[in-house]
This record gives structure tokens, sequence and C-alpha cells, in this order.
């Protein structure tokens, strides 16, 4: 059912982890729909200088994350915000049809893990201003 | 990689034994003749049909000609409802929500034509509410079907009980009996069932061939018109290489039955008691005694059974999951669901279903790996860093 390249992630997901000091984290799926990934991202100088994830999920989705963190890495925000599933799909060779939704939850998380950054940034710069 | 396979999916599909394919293969180019013809080589053939049907009547205390040769559980299950449906005029069916689906969407078939269903309640142990059944009985009620052994949890079901209530309604009984029969001792006498479907690929014989059980004087109508074999209810040249094969397979589960149900019991309660122990927060769904011999099924919350099922292959284990993902439809398993089981046990399900092959270092490895995989998968699980972290608040 699956390629050798998501078996290849699914078998050895890359920058599996949990990064405490996180400037961005998003969150998405849950338990009942079977899939839950947590993205944690470092951003320095607008640009992601690492990236790491927790998965709940099938060999589907462990391989996307994996596949999204190494497709991240080292990339401008703006560059990551122009991401779509159909690339990290594509990037794995192609996922089986019923587990293309699975593409969707790496590039939603990293996402909204940005949005979460941009959003303490502004706050960060407001109190900054405050003071 | 570990070259070594260990096969736990024994309740999906066995291996054909040795002794059943020797059995077989004169029937394929040998004793080719068509069962019906009346020439020496059509004689072979028949006389094979009647000796496994013997067979398989003798390993359900069955009469030899309340035996219909189908081609397997599907279609036994299949024509037991439909073919009941057909000769009555009563319109009303009682089953379980934790049928296979060829009982299910039978039934659902039948609903589409008018039919009402209506089903028998659960506890969260995976077994129907006996006391439930006598008020859902109405004059109406043609059948009430409901499994032997469920193929996922393991659940045997009181079946005997539910006899004496469709006996003394006068509603016949059918039971998907796929799982248990040549499994575990079954004897329609004593079960009191009017119909049963069985499969000889679950017991050691080959795929493709399967049986129904019809008790005497019980009326029901084809589902396939033709050749008029089976007494006119089933027609289509006999399988005689199948039909040798499950007679076959019947004949060796009525003799090693006896060896063969302790040792596979004792191998599942080794099993069981092993991941309760060693797997932190390991649940088994089911019952723990009204259990098929060799079935094991188990949820780990905080992982998904997709990926432990891959994790297990890979490990050289071949096991099976009712997590949704796994699923087509990507729905979790209709029985995990019917036993109230919660959501995120249910997504972590795995069934180990040991068969004749499997030895105690299978089991004692396969725990060894199962520990790893799970530690390994929660490590990475966002559920159970928040289960931990929810500990800590505590």
């Amino acid at each position: 059912m699956y390629n050798e390249i998501i078996l290849d992630h699914f078998r050895k997901p890359r920058n599996v982890g949990v990064i405490e000091d996180a400037d961005g984290v998003g969150e998405v799926g849950n338990a009942v729909c079977g899939d839950m990934m947590t993205f944690y991202l470092k951003v320095k100088d607008d640009c992601i200088v690492d990236a790491r994830y927790q998965t709940f999920g099938c060999g589907a989705a462990i391989a996307v994350s994996s596949m999204v963190s190494e497709m991240i890495k080292g990339k401008k925000i703006q560059e990551v915000m122009e991401m779509t599933h159909k690339d990290v799909s594509n990037m794995l060779g192609g996922l089986p049809p019923q587990k293309e939704h699975c593409s969707n939850l790496g590039i939603d998380a990293v996402k909204k893990a940005i949005e979460d950054y941009r959003a303490k940034k502004a706050c960060n710069n407001t109190s900054a201003v405050q003071k | 990689m570990e070259n070594k396979r260990v096969y736990f999916d024994n309740a999906a599909t066995t291996m054909v034994d040795r002794r059943v394919l020797e059995h077989m293969l004169p029937f394929f180019s040998e004793h080719y003749g068509n069962a019906s013809s009346l020439h020496l080589e059509g004689i072979k053939a028949y006389q094979v049909v009647e000796w496994s049907r013997n067979q398989l009547a003798q390993l359900v205390q069955a009469q030899p000609e309340e035996i219909y040769f189908t081609s397997g559980g599907t279609e036994s299950n299949n024509f037991a409802i439909k073919g009941l449906a057909r000769s009555s005029k009563k319109r009303h069916i009682i089953t379980s929500p934790i049928e296979h689906p060829a009982v299910l969407k039978t039934a659902q078939s039948l609903a589409r034509e008018g039919f009402t269903l209506s089903f028998l309640p659960i506890d969260n142990k995976g077994i129907v509410k006996v006391e439930e059944l006598e008020s859902m009985i109405t004059p109406n009620t043609l059948l009430v079907s409901v499994m032997l052994g469920n193929n996922e949890v393991g659940t045997i079901q009181p079946l005997k009980e539910l006899s004496l209530i469709t006996r003394s309604k006068g509603v016949l009984l059918h039971s998907d009996a796929v799982q248990a029969v040549g499994n575990m001792p079954v004897d329609v006498k004593d079960l009191g069932v009017d119909l049963m479907s069985i499969s000889a690929h679950k017991f050691y014989g080959p795929k493709g061939i399967g049986a129904l059980f019809v008790r005497k004087g019980t009326n029901l109508l084809p589902l396939l018109d033709g050749g008029e074999h089976e007494q006119g209810k089933r027609s289509g040249t006999y399988n005689t290489p199948g039909i040798a094969g499950l007679g076959k397979a019947c004949e060796i589960a009525l003799q090693e039955m006896d060896e063969f149900v302790p040792r596979i019991s004792t191998l599942r309660d080794d099993l069981i008691n092993k991941i309760l122990h060693q797997i932190p927060e390991a649940y088994i769904n089911g019952d723990l005694k009204n259990r098929l011999p060799g079935n094991v099924h188990l949820s780990l919350p905080y992982v998904e059974g997709e990926a432990l099922l891959l994790r297990l292959d890979d490990a050289g284990f071949a096991v099976s999951t009712g997590s949704a993902c796994s699923a087509h439809n990507l729905k979790i398993s209709h029985v995990l669901k019917a036993m109230s089981t919660d959501v995120l046990c249910a997504q972590g399900s795995l069934r180990i279903s040991l068969g004749r092959h499997n030895k105690q270092e299978d089991i004692d490895a396969f725990v060894q790996v199962l520990a790893d995989v799970a530690r390994d998968l929660r490590q990475m699980s966002p559920l159970y860093r928040a289960s931990k972290e929810g500990d800590r608040h505590v």
C-alpha cells in the first residue's frame, strides 16, 4: 500500500521531538479522527532554524510529519507559507487516495505553528513598546 | 532485516494444513470428474463430496443431509438470511451490532427491500444481552442471527440461551460460526441453532469453500438457480478439490481438538498475562472467559493501530487492527464502537489470533517486540505526552 519513500520515513522518522522553548507551536487533529500532530518551530531572521514534532497516527501521518520537518528546515517563513499539501504528497512519491488527507495535517500543523510564532512576536513587540 | 515470520492472523485466514493439501491434489488432475456424472470419474468425485459432508456433519454433530456446500462464509450468511427471507412472509429480522459485514450488510440489504431490522444490545465485553431478546420478538419476526465467535474481540455468544428463547417463540436462529467451527467444539444440537455458517479456510482448509448447516425441515429458497445441486438448494458444479480439503480439515480438527484447544488457550492466556504485566496501560478487550481459544484483542492507548501493525510487520509479526486509519472507510471498528470502547483505545487496537503453528517462543518474542514498539510510538505521541503532563499536574 505504501511506497518505499513513505515506508522509509515511517520506519525512521526524522526530527522527532519537542522543543521546550519553541518560538511557535501548532497542533492539529484529534484522537477521534485518529491523527494528531504537534509541530514545534525555532525561528531566526524569518527563517525556520529547527523543526520538531510529535505525531499520533497511522503510517502515512508519521511519514508526512517526518517529510514536512525536512522540507521546512532552513526555509524562509514566507516560502513555507506557500507550501501546499500537494507538495508534501509529491515529495513522498504520492499517498494512497484514502490517506491523502494526512498530508494536509502536516502542512496545517506547521502553518498553525507559524501563526503562533507571529502572534507571540506581535505580542512581544506590543509589550516592548509599552515599556 | 529479520527473515523469520510469525503469523498471528489466524482469524483472517489460516495456512492450509499439509495433509489437507495432499488430500486435495488428486482432485485437480486425477479424479477430475464432475461429481454429478455417472461414470467412474464422476463417481470418484462424488465419493469425496459425500465423504467430506460426513466429516463436517460429524464435526458439528449434524446429519449429512443437513450440510450444504457453498463458496464460503459470505455465501453461507447470504444464503441463510436471504434464503429464509424469500421463503417466508414474516418481515422482521433481529441480529447483533457486532456481526461480520457478511451478516450486517445482508440484513441491511433486506431492510432496503422493506424488512425491519432490530439489534440485540451488547454489553461492554462484547456479549449480547440474552435477556433483551424475548421482548424484541414479534409475530412478524422471522429470524434471529447472532454469531458464535466474534471475529474481532473473540467473544463467544450465548447461542444455547438464545435458542431456548427462539424455540419457544417459533423463530429461527442462524449463527455465523466461521471463527468457531474447527477451532473449538461446536455441536448444533447443543447450541440449538437452525442454520449455521461454516468456512474451511478458518481452520486450515482451503479458501473458497464453506458450508451452511440447515436443520431438517427448515424451508429456505436457493440464491443460485441452475443445475439443482445440493438438493436443489445450491446450484453450481461441485468444487471437488475444495470440498475434499474441507472434509480433511474437518477430520483433522475432530481428531486433534482435544489437544489443540487447551494448548492454544494456554498460549492465549499466557500472552494476555504477559501483555498486561509488561506493557503499561495495555487493555484487553472482550471477555476473558468466553473467548475463542486463539483470540487476543488489546488496546494500547496513545498509539495508532496501523502504525503498530506496520512496525510489528517490520519485526516479523503478522497481526491485525481495528483502527480507523487502517480501514478503507477510515472508521473505527463497528464492534469496538458497539462495545462503547474508549475512542483512544479503539484507535490503538490490535488483534493477535493464534493458530496451530504458533509456539511459546513466538509469544515470548512477540511481547518483547510489542513492548519496544509501543514505547517507541508512545515516545513520539503528543497524546502520550499530554497524558503524562496531566499526571504531573494532578
